[in-house]
């Protein structure tokens, strides 16, 4: 049994460790150590909550971390790369469930009744607030995995009056917020019932009307919901480790999501609210000149031969196709005949904020030669061919000419002002944002139709031959 | 359909309309290819090469002539060959119809259907057929190998053993096509270039080629929309001429290739200008053939001033690379007016009814006119920025918002304050001055590591474990302990998952 005042400085000790983790993310090469200090911050503060005095159940407590590490080295073993972001949407939504559960059993502890007045209410404020924030993590976490899974239509699922409801329903909650409060010992049960069914309606709902498109902001937006959820535990439990690792997360996912609305140049309300991937497109007026020629393998393969800077922006498409490990064995073949070969990432490709990076990673390109958008629009005049792999909106001049599209002013990787531009795609379908490309329609720029893997593969043998 | 490639007569002409290569092209838009005997002998293409690719050899122009559908040539035919020709044939060659209304009126006469591939309208979508700009290029970079050949010293700036070589100053005037090529190509061999134009529009061109921008300090813009250049003011040329001489004092080898199609080009090297330039200098002039930019050339010889200055008004084609490049304009051509299948003269298309000079026996020259330039109209571009508040609006917006939010921030404070028991103030603090953190930390994470980064803070918001494991008790029959059992499970998937995959992808990025 240790003391208090040993449990404090040893809840400090994991939280130091734990800002170190997020703080060793800022390069690759400190990366792997901040996530060792994570493990041992997270391990200090178990080990010392579970020698503090209060703690009973030993034996529950180990059945349920055993059974728990067994499911979780199994999955995280077995996920595949481009699966992550499902990974991560479940796994927020599992943060939520943790939340919800901890409230009521916060509001069943004995303890609870025996606080007398503001302290009581504040506790019980703290719980409903908790729980609530922990059932739309829950829920929404859930939505987002099945969308991103291919379970649900990623379509926006949008009904006229969508906002009027749901604001009907966080009044509903406040009004049984106060209920509770009021209520004495555990006859306030029924309202936190009612309410987490309201939640987790709105969490649902919430992710529901979101496009495929915007699956990114989403991610880092329960991401951060799960902080939030797990810093009202904090106060729930008066526990300042859970207070401040919430907090920590809770930034850490609203930065997050701050930078992909940056990338997409849309407020992040919009996003929240929006339902962007549906609107229909018909302000096009502007014709756009020019008409789409695509090419062959055997012509992509000559133009790299003759290239001497090339350089590789993946999107979606890539991940969809498994397309990163021909990619890669292109890349060694183009870097053995002494080419430069870089590759482009825009914030935004991807389901997942550095969904890219990790995919290239797995595949084994090296990490040097994967930039980020501004360093590859510089130098965009001295590329001799982009190859741009299943991405279409994060390439589309109109962003920047096109008043009146609906992606106007996000900020794109400017790949038609490199010498030659081929695009990889399945076929002439608009991208997720539903606006045509004036791109696939310039001159320097060639369709390759086919899926993206098939692509890469039947370049690489023109490039053998 | 019979494509068929006679022999060019004129024997300044070594270019032919067709290369093996181009031959496959035809071959595979399902065009009959026939060539005449010898046709690519003089751009060293020999008979049984173009026999490989699948065209077929024919003895006689005449038996070309007579079976031929669509005749490719590169000059523009005498009327010789105009005889040979038959009605209803399309033959796409060099015409100059601004200069020549006595050949068009000979083969409207004959209702051939003309197509004058320098009457290609300069259009971006025309531009792979754009006969001009091909040859332009090719012309651009014989100017430069040309000039050095006549120039004495190495065009590269060297430090040797024998003492420093300074680099050779070229000046090219004229910034289109062959202008471009020709900064290119000097700026590769290592000299000094130095380039001038009228339009303003072309200083980052001639910047992304490798060339310095020289600017008159007149402020004019020679740029319309026709892609060429229009007749400057009188203090313009005076101001540019001035320049020219300060230039030419300094300048080892100037390559002028201001042209304008259809009428005399301009005059923009005086005879004062040749004459301060130093002896062995070079002036290579592309516009020799239209009149020459400088006054001393003369078209098709090459001549030494009396101050020792060349001056080359001929230059060698290339033939081979420019038939390549002029076959392959062809190509692109036929290809657009729908290969063999579907060969059709459509007078309703851009390009086709302008370049097509004689058509079923009537004349269509000049086109209207089509206005090409290569960059959108500036106005536009303002209007976007105006819209936009100033630097100095925005840090005023800024900090008056952050003042309001200050303000309110402080006042939710102080009635928090009011009501708060003091425990959860001190909670409250760690609160706020966690995020603060958290917001300084996560701010630097690079972009690359966004992924470990969600599931990194995934892992440790699973620290929500300690609810369960402080609500366990060893009573299995109550609720409670139930409850904490489910969350101490699902929270302890998320640790352990959470931080084993952010170590699998960190290990996976590699250098």
């Amino acid at each position: 049994m240790i003391s208090v005042q040993i449990q404090t400085a040893a809840y400090l000790f994991a939280s130091i460790l734990f800002i170190l983790s997020l703080g060793g993310l800022s390069s690759q090469e400190s990366a792997k150590r901040g996530v060792l200090y994570g493990m041992v911050g997270m391990a200090i503060a178990i080990l010392s909550t579970v020698l503090g005095k209060d703690v009973q159940g030993y034996t529950y407590i180990i059945i349920a971390v055993a059974i728990a590490s067994l499911i979780g080295i199994i999955v995280a073993r077995k996920v595949e790369m481009t699966s992550m972001p499902q990974l991560v949407a479940i796994l927020h939504s599992f943060v939520g469930l943790a939340a919800v559960l901890v409230g009521f059993g916060s509001y069943l502890d004995p303890h609870t009744q025996t606080l007398q007045g503001s302290e009581h209410s504040i506790h019980l404020i703290e719980v409903f607030i908790g729980v609530f924030i922990g059932a739309i993590t829950f829920t929404g976490s859930i939505i987002a995995w099945g969308k991103l899974d291919g379970k649900i239509r990623s379509k926006p699922l949008v009904y006229p009056g969508r906002h009027v409801v749901n604001i009907t329903l966080v009044v509903i909650s406040i009004v049984l917020g106060v209920l509770f409060t009021m209520a004495h010992g555990t006859d306030g049960m029924i309202y936190l019932y009612i309410m987490t069914a309201i939640a987790s309606f709105i969490g649902v709902m919430l992710v529901m009307a979101i496009g495929g498109a915007d699956m990114p902001v989403v991610v880092s937006m329960l991401n951060s919901y799960s902080g939030w959820a797990a810093a009202a535990a904090g106060f729930m439990l008066g526990n300042d480790l859970l207070i401040v690792t919430g907090a920590l997360v809770g930034s850490s996912g609203a930065i997050l999501s701050i930078i992909m609305c940056e990338a997409m140049n849309r407020s992040f309300l919009s996003v929240i609210f929006g339902g962007f991937g549906a609107t229909p497109i018909t302000s096009n007026d502007e014709e756009i000149e020019g008409e789409v020629t695509s090419t062959t393998h055997e012509e992509v393969g000559e133009l790299l031969k003759e290239a001497n800077n090339i350089l590789i922006v993946p999107g979606y498409g890539m991940a969809v196709a498994k397309a990163q490990y021909p990619v890669y064995d292109l890349v060694e073949m183009l870097q053995k005949e002494g080419k430069k070969v870089t590759f482009g990432i825009h914030p935004v490709a991807g389901r997942l904020p550095g969904h890219m990076n990790v995919l290239l990673a797995e595949a084994n390109v090296s990490y040097d030669i994967v930039l980020e958008m501004e360093e590859v629009n510089d130098d965009m005049a001295e590329t001799d061919v982009v190859l741009v792999i299943g991405a279409n909106d994060i390439v589309n001049p109109g962003a920047i000419t096109d008043a009146s599209s609906p992606i106007y002013g996000m900020p794109v990787i400017k790949v038609w002002e490199a010498r030659k531009v081929i695009v990889m795609k399945r076929s002439m379908a608009t991208g997720y944002a539903g606006v045509q490309n004036p791109l696939f329609f310039k001159d320097n720029a060639d369709m390759l139709y086919g899926d993206a893997k098939d692509s890469v593969d039947k370049i690489n043998m023109a490039l053998k031959s | 359909m019979k494509v068929c490639i006679p022999v060019e007569i004129n024997t300044n002409e070594l270019r032919v309309a067709a290369t093996p290569k181009t031959v496959l092209r035809l071959k595979k838009q399902g065009f009959d290819v026939f060539v005449e005997k010898g046709a690519g002998l003089k751009s060293n293409f020999s008979d049984e090469s173009f026999v490989e690719s699948g065209a077929q050899i024919l003895d006689t122009a005449k038996e070309i002539y007579k079976i031929a559908d669509i005749i490719l040539k590169v000059q523009a035919p005498n009327s010789k060959e105009i005889k040979m020709m038959h009605k209803g044939q399309v033959m796409l060659s060099y015409l100059w119809p601004a200069q020549n209304p006595e050949l068009l009126k000979e083969l409207s006469k004959k209702g051939v259907n003309a197509i004058a591939m320098d009457a290609i309208p300069r259009i971006s979508r025309a531009q792979k057929m754009d006969v001009l700009s091909s040859m332009a290029n090719i012309a651009g970079y014989r100017a430069v190998i040309e000039s050095a050949n006549y120039f004495g010293r190495f065009l590269n700036g060297q430090i040797t053993a024998a003492g420093k070589v300074d680099p050779a100053k070229v000046l090219v005037i004229g910034a289109g096509v062959a202008g471009l090529a020709a900064i290119g190509t000097a700026n590769s061999l290592g000299a000094i270039v130095r380039a001038f134009d009228t339009r303003m529009e072309v200083e980052e061109q001639i910047q992304s080629m490798g060339a310095q921008f020289l600017k008159v300090e007149i402020e004019e813009d020679g740029a319309t929309d026709s892609g060429y250049s229009k007749v400057m003011s009188k203090e313009f040329i005076e101001a540019e001429m001035t320049l020219f001489k300060k230039q030419a004092k300094e300048i080892d080898i100037i390559i002028t290739t201001a042209q304008i199609p259809g009428r005399k080009a301009p005059t923009l090297i005086l005879k004062e200008h040749v004459a301060v330039m130093k002896p062995g200098s070079v002036i290579v002039d592309l516009a020799a053939s239209t009149g020459g930019n400088c006054e001393l050339t003369v078209d098709n010889e090459v001549i030494t001033t009396d101050n020792g200055v060349i001056i080359v008004g001929k230059l060698s084609q290339l033939p081979s690379q420019a038939s390549q490049l002029y076959g392959n304009n062809l190509c692109h051509l036929l290809d657009d007016m729908g290969k063999n299948e579907n060969f059709a003269i459509d007078m309703e298309d851009d390009v086709v009814s302008r370049a097509m000079v004689t058509y079923n026996g009537k004349i269509n020259w000049p086109p209207e006119p089509l206005p090409v330039s290569p960059q959108k109209p500036k106005e536009e571009i303002k209007e976007i920025v105006d819209d936009k508040p100033t630097p100095e609006e925005i840090t005023k917006k800024k900090a008056k918002s952050t003042l309001i939010s200050l303000i309110v921030i402080g006042v939710f404070l102080f009635l928090l304050g009011k009501v708060a028991p003091s425990d959860f103030m001190g909670h409250f603090t760690v609160f706020v001055l966690s995020i603060f953190i958290g917001w300084q930390v996560v701010w630097n994470v690079s972009h690359a590591l966004h992924t470990p980064l969600m599931a990194v803070t995934n892992a440790i918001s699973g620290i929500i474990v300690i609810g369960g494991l402080l609500q366990t008790q060893d009573n299995l029959s109550s609720p409670m302990t139930i409850i904490a059992f489910v969350a101490i499970l699902v929270a302890s998937i998320n640790i352990v998952g959470g931080f084993f995959v952010t170590h699998r992808m960190l290990k996976m990025f590699k250098k």
